[in-house]
């Protein structure tokens, strides 16, 4: 299936955006967000990008307060995951221009949009930003 | 900045997040929940964008971690609405919400069924995309024949036929019986062909499911993916939008080497050929650049172009070239890079026989394995245990022996059996062998399990050369300070069985090994006694002539056990002493063991469980299967692949000589193998109970006791049940409570602190000469909130300031914002919410750190969150208390116990301890002076508020020892209840031993006899209740 799920969190834990891509209860998702929070976030710079959990990894990224987390398979391509995550991040900066942990808490249902036009059942439908952002501008274009 | 005007959103996140904790989030969206389920209900008076509004709220909601159990329909609801905004919500808050069993997503499919085969494109690809994300069994029967046609309609625009081919998949992934794709091939092959970057991307993993399912069906395909690649690897007609730092869709190239790995061979000279020259040009061509992300893209595609070579297992030039490359990359400063040079060093162990080359790394790879990353550690772990073999067996067993004593817990296990199972397999000798095991027991004792020393001792008994060596080695440990249990408990057989070989040595007189094994006996649990017994009476066995000291002084031993508790202790004794007294006669009774019969090793089989358990059917592991390689976890037939003699290997030890009288005497080759002892037994004792007991426990405890039935089911039980509260603290032992070895020495013991807090809400939780960390504690119900007091005592500011709470299962807990520096002599406050889920006894900790000049100092401290802050005492009358009591019958929910070891005190002082933990005594209730009483409320969002009720009777008599009555409506709560109040009775306190202060350990059930019954105080009173 490739990506089981997307998080991002701030610095102190808190959910800003959950995508799953495989049903988990409620219950699981609070303590599979709450482990993996605490696994990621104590790291540091100078340790990799990749974080083993259960049977699966959890490729994450840094940017200011907010951490991109995404669960993947463990034979997934680790490197072309965590550029995903950056290609994800500046098809937001595109659209809100230097996006901050605001935008996303403000805006959430545009970044489900960005989302959805970019991961469908955990696979990568498409990359191309201006792609991806067109439906959202038409919707700005009819409101 | 109000969104799509939908302003009341904005305004509800703003507030939530103004809430200064926990419980006000909590309220306002109690509050927001009732609000929309009442507007929800009057649905006709809405509007669709009041609609939408709600139903996006209730997905901030849920996000946040609450349970929204109404308003589903409404969503699904949405998915109906005529215009897109409305839908579009709808769509994709529907497949957030629901899983794909969901009943209303059924009465979604009709209208679901119309966006797809409408006109309207944006309609189509939000149908397209919740049925990829969540369509199940009935959207796959409905849709299939649809979708399908969507994907190689020509007059679909790319946007709906990406969206097409992925939804197909989730339908035929899901439901392959249903979903049809005979003829699929040619159509897939048509597919390839597009253009489109965005419809190939997606094709692409359609492709990939199809293939790993049947590859004989789309050869066709092969040479379409080989002629992608090459168009993205020249960039040729890639549009800029798919180029990333200048690399063509990194991710389409990607998937698509992917797709091929789940092809075996390249048949076609050219398209081989071609497919080469681009494989070719990948890894010489990329080189390392500044930009992170080039960086990063470039890699994701060479590595996965390295996946490919090794699999298509080419010409043996490229795969050299690929290790290479590898070698480079795990010597690279950028820890991703070292990561994955090391995961796919391991990968390509699986795939070919390459073991050569890649111990020219071996180096490396050990420094590896002391990486300061823990996802690096584990790589490296993984590669050294894949490349061992016999030729690198003993270094690479050696430094994994030497990392133990650093490696932190949480690899400690893995990395024990790791070891124990290379030592096992690859051992040039078995003296080196039962070296690494004994060095593996003294270093982390805690985390061998009994199957790594039950085996040593199965080689040890089956290999008569050995005996002398492995005696004279148990011998030495035995020597130092402070050994494991679990070295006691091989020492102690491994001596009771073969001592006798050592007697000319000195230092090993029967005498000697006597009471230098006799010397551990007071601070080992039951199980490792019982073993203790047996080696005293293998020693006395073979004093012959007998030494009347030391017969009288083992003598002394058996009479004391005589009346243990424990019942498999108690036949011990009872039975040695007997046969013992018979002189010479013991010689034939107490033969030495005989040899075990021949089995797999249970650890090989207990990694191999693992490996099952983690299998997944991945293009590698499908492909590791075929080729069944060196690093199979099968004993048979190492030998040709590693090129020696299979004579070496333990797995393959033969049995020399099974005596025939043994083969006679047992029929069943897994029972304990009898000692020819029980026909000439004196049948004094219980008649012989037969134990087919085919598991190692039984073979290494179960014969000795000559006539008792083997350590296992009720017996072993009885010993585990009565340690039950060590094993339980014994555990808490290894969370990390440990101060780390830091530059400063904290102020103060930090575990009495610690307990002192427990019983009351304030003061200092850790001090040291730099900070002081001070707790206020407020408790109200299930909720509470501390205030950590972090205060600088120095002139300069303090700075990497850190506070990281980890909490157990059971709270919730939300630490404020705590800044990064402290000024100099200030103290700044950060507030901690904490909520109680369920009941437990588990600590949470708070992980605390900050720098000093270059050293950082780092700390792990319990929080004094405990079970007992969430007790809120309450006086019960008789008339409330003894129905309860009686409503309350019988276990789980009314749980009896006799606590031994308890710490004896007067009666009064007792009384204020549990008032102190807030179970409030009342007094007056029973009747016996000598009992208390105690009532409390427990919360928890669980149980909510539950009343607890429980009744200690003591003894005058024996103060040490008690019964333990304790009983609410949640059998959780009672038996957490329980235990916590054993905890504080039997709690002594003992000087912390570095490196971890332990926390207080009950003692263990000292040989006591059974409480009389008879005039049992508590027996009246249960009469009378």
């Amino acid at each position: 299936m490739g990506i089981r799920f997307i998080l991002m969190v701030n610095k102190q834990g808190q959910t800003r955006l959950a995508q799953y891509y495989e049903w988990l209860t409620l219950e699981e998702r609070r303590a599979l967000e709450g482990e993996i929070v605490r696994k990621c976030l104590a790291r540091t710079e100078q340790q990799c990008s990749f974080v083993e959990h259960r049977n699966y990894k959890i490729v994450y990224r840094r940017y200011a307060s907010l951490f991109f987390l995404v669960g993947v398979d463990n034979d997934e391509n680790e490197l072309a995951i965590l550029e995903f995550i950056h290609l994800l991040v500046e098809t937001m900066d595109r659209h809100f221009g230097n996006v901050c942990e605001l935008d996303i808490m403000f805006h959430l249902e545009k970044a489900h949009f960005m989302l959805e036009e970019m991961v469908m059942n955990g696979c990568i439908v498409e990359t191309s930003k201006s792609n991806i952002l067109s439906p959202i501008q038409l919707m700005e274009k009819m409101s | 900045m109000a969104l799509s005007g939908m302003r009341g959103l904005s305004v509800f996140i703003s507030d939530i997040r103004n809430c200064p904790n926990k419980e006000q989030e909590r309220l306002r969206v109690d509050k927001e929940l009732g609000n929309i389920r009442t507007r929800f209900k009057n649905e006709k008076g809405l509007s669709p964008y009041e609609k939408k509004k709600y139903v996006w709220k209730m997905l901030y909601i849920y996000m946040l971690g609450y349970d929204v159990d109404f308003g589903h329909m409404e969503a699904v609801s949405l998915i109906s609405a005529p215009k897109y905004p409305e839908k579009q919500v709808g769509y994709i808050v529907t497949s957030c919400l629901l899983n794909e069993n969901h009943d209303f997503l059924r009465l979604a499919i009709n209208t679901v069924r119309n966006d797809i085969i409408g006109r309207n494109e944006t309609f189509q690809c939000l149908a397209l995309t919740m049925v990829g994300n969540i369509g199940g069994r009935e959207f796959a029967e409905s849709l299939a024949p649809d979708v399908q046609k969507l994907i190689i309609s020509s007059s679909c625009r790319p946007l709906v036929r990406k969206k097409a081919a992925l939804c197909l998949l989730r339908l035929y992934r899901k439901n392959p019986d249903v979903v049809n794709v005979d003829g699929w091939a040619d159509r897939m092959a048509q597919l390839l062909d597009e253009r489109d970057l965005g419809v190939l991307t997606s094709s692409m993993s359609l492709l990939v499911a199809l293939v790993s399912n049947n590859h004989e069906a789309y050869w066709s395909c092969l040479p379409k993916c080989v002629k992608i690649l090459e168009r993205l690897a020249r960039n040729q007609d890639v549009p800029q939008e798919y180029t990333y730092y200048g690399i063509p869709s990194p991710w389409l190239q990607v998937k698509t080497m992917r797709a091929l790995q789940y092809f075996p061979t390249v048949e076609d000279p050219n398209t081989r050929r071609s497919l080469f020259e681009v494989l070719q040009r990948i890894l010489m061509g990329t080189d390392v650049v500044k930009n992170v992300n080039k960086n990063n893209a470039s890699h994701a595609v060479l590595f996965e172009a390295l996946a490919l070579v090794m699999h298509l297992d080419a010409e043996k030039e490229m795969m050299s070239q690929c290790i290479a490359l590898l070698g480079k990359f795990i010597a690279v400063r950028e820890p991703n890079i070292r990561y994955l040079g090391l995961e796919n060093m391991t990968r390509m162990l699986m795939v070919t026989d390459v073991h050569d080359i890649i111990k020219r790394h071996q180096a490396q790879i050990i420094t590896s394995l002391k990486d300061p990353d823990i996802s690096i550690r584990r790589r490296a772990l993984d590669l050294l245990y894949g490349m061992c073999d016999v030729s690198n067996a003993k270094d690479i067993v050696e430094e994994l022996l030497q990392y133990l004593s650093t490696a932190d817990f949480a690899m400690r296990e893995e990395l024990s059996l790791k070891a124990a199972i290379l030592a096992e397999k690859f051992a040039p000798d078995l003296s080196w062998y039962v070296d690494v095991i004994l060095q593996l027991i003294d270093k982390a004792g805690d985390f061998v399990s009994d199957d790594i020393w039950f085996r040593v001792v199965q080689f040890v008994t089956n290999n008569e050369d050995l005996q002398p060596y492995a005696a004279a080695k148990a011998r030495e440990y035995l020597d130092k300070p402070a050994i494991h249990e679990t070295m006691v408990k091989v020492s102690a057989y491994l001596l009771g069985e073969y001592s006798h070989l050592l007697a000319r040595r000195p230092g090993c007189s029967p005498k000697e090994i006597f009471s230098i094994i006799h010397e551990k006996l007071p601070t080992v649990s039951m199980s490792t006694v019982a073993i203790l017994l047996s080696t005293y009476a293998k020693i006395l066995m073979h004093t012959q002539p007998a030494d009347p000291e030391l017969q009288n002084q083992i003598w002394a031993i058996f009479n004391k056990y005589e009346s243990c508790i424990e019942v498999e202790i108690q036949q011990r004794a009872v039975e040695y002493f007997a046969l013992s007294r018979k002189g010479a006669a013991l010689m034939d009774i107490l033969a030495e063991m005989p040899k075990f019969p021949e089995r797999q090793s249970s650890l090989i089989k207990k990694a191999e469980d693992v490996e099952v358990d983690t299998a997944e059917q991945s293009a590698i592991k499908l492909r590791a299967q075929q080729q069944q390689t060196s690093t199979a976890l099968v004993v048979a037939d190492q030998s040709s692949a590693n090129g020696t003699s299979p004579v070496n290997q333990l797995g393959l030890v033969k049995v020399p000589s099974m005596s025939s009288s043994v083969d006679h005497n047992s029929t069943d080759p897994g029972m304990a193998q009898p000692n020819g002892t029980l026909t000439k037994v004196d049948p004094q004792p219980q008649p012989p109970s037969p134990s087919p007991s085919p598991d190692l426990l039984g073979d290494l405890l179960g014969p000795l006791a000559i006539e008792g039935p083997p350590v296992d089911g009720e017996s072993e039980q009885n010993v585990v049940s009565g340690l039950e509260g060590v094993a339980a603290v014994d555990a808490a032992a290894i969370v990390p409570v440990t101060v780390q070895t830091n530059a400063v020495e904290p102020i103060g013991n930090i575990a009495e602190r610690f307990h002192a807090l427990c019983l009351k809400d304030s003061g200092v939780l850790y001090e040291d000469p730099y900070v002081q960390i001070g707790i206020k504690a407020e408790w109200r119900g299930h909720h509470g909130r501390l205030v950590l007091f972090l205060g600088n005592k120095n002139t300069s500011p303090l700075v990497s300031v850190q506070a990281l709470i980890l909490p157990p299962s059971h709270l919730k807990m939300e630490l404020s914002l705590v800044p990064e520096t402290i000024p100099p002599r200030a103290q700044v406050q950060c507030p901690l919410e904490v909520m109680n889920l369920r009941p437990s006894r588990d600590v949470a900790v708070l992980d605390f750190s900050y720098k000093f000049n270059t050293n950082m100092v780092n700390v792990k401290l319990r929080l004094p969150a405990v079970l007992n802050k969430f007790l809120q005492p309450i006086t019960v009358s008789a008339e409330e208390f003894f129905p309860q009591w009686r409503s309350l019958s019988g276990p789980p929910l009314k749980l009896q116990e006799v606590v031994r070891g308890v710490r004896p005190m007067p009666l009064l002082e007792m009384a204020n301890l549990f008032n102190s933990c807030h179970l409030m005594v009342c007094p007056g209730l029973d009747p016996n002076p000598n009992n208390l009483v105690a009532s409390t409320t427990f919360y928890s969002e669980s149980t909510r508020a539950m009343l607890c009720l429980s009744r200690i009777e003591t003894d005058p008599a024996d103060r040490t020892q008690l019964r333990m009555t304790v009983a609410s409506g949640d059998p959780t709560l009672t038996f957490e209840l329980k235990e916590f109040i054993k905890e504080q009775l039997v709690s002594i306190p003992i000087a912390p031993r570095p490196p971890a202060p332990v926390p207080p350990t009950p003692s263990v059930a000292q040989p006591v006899p059974p409480a009389a019954p008879s005039n049992d105080p508590g027996a009246m009173l249960a009469g009378l209740l």
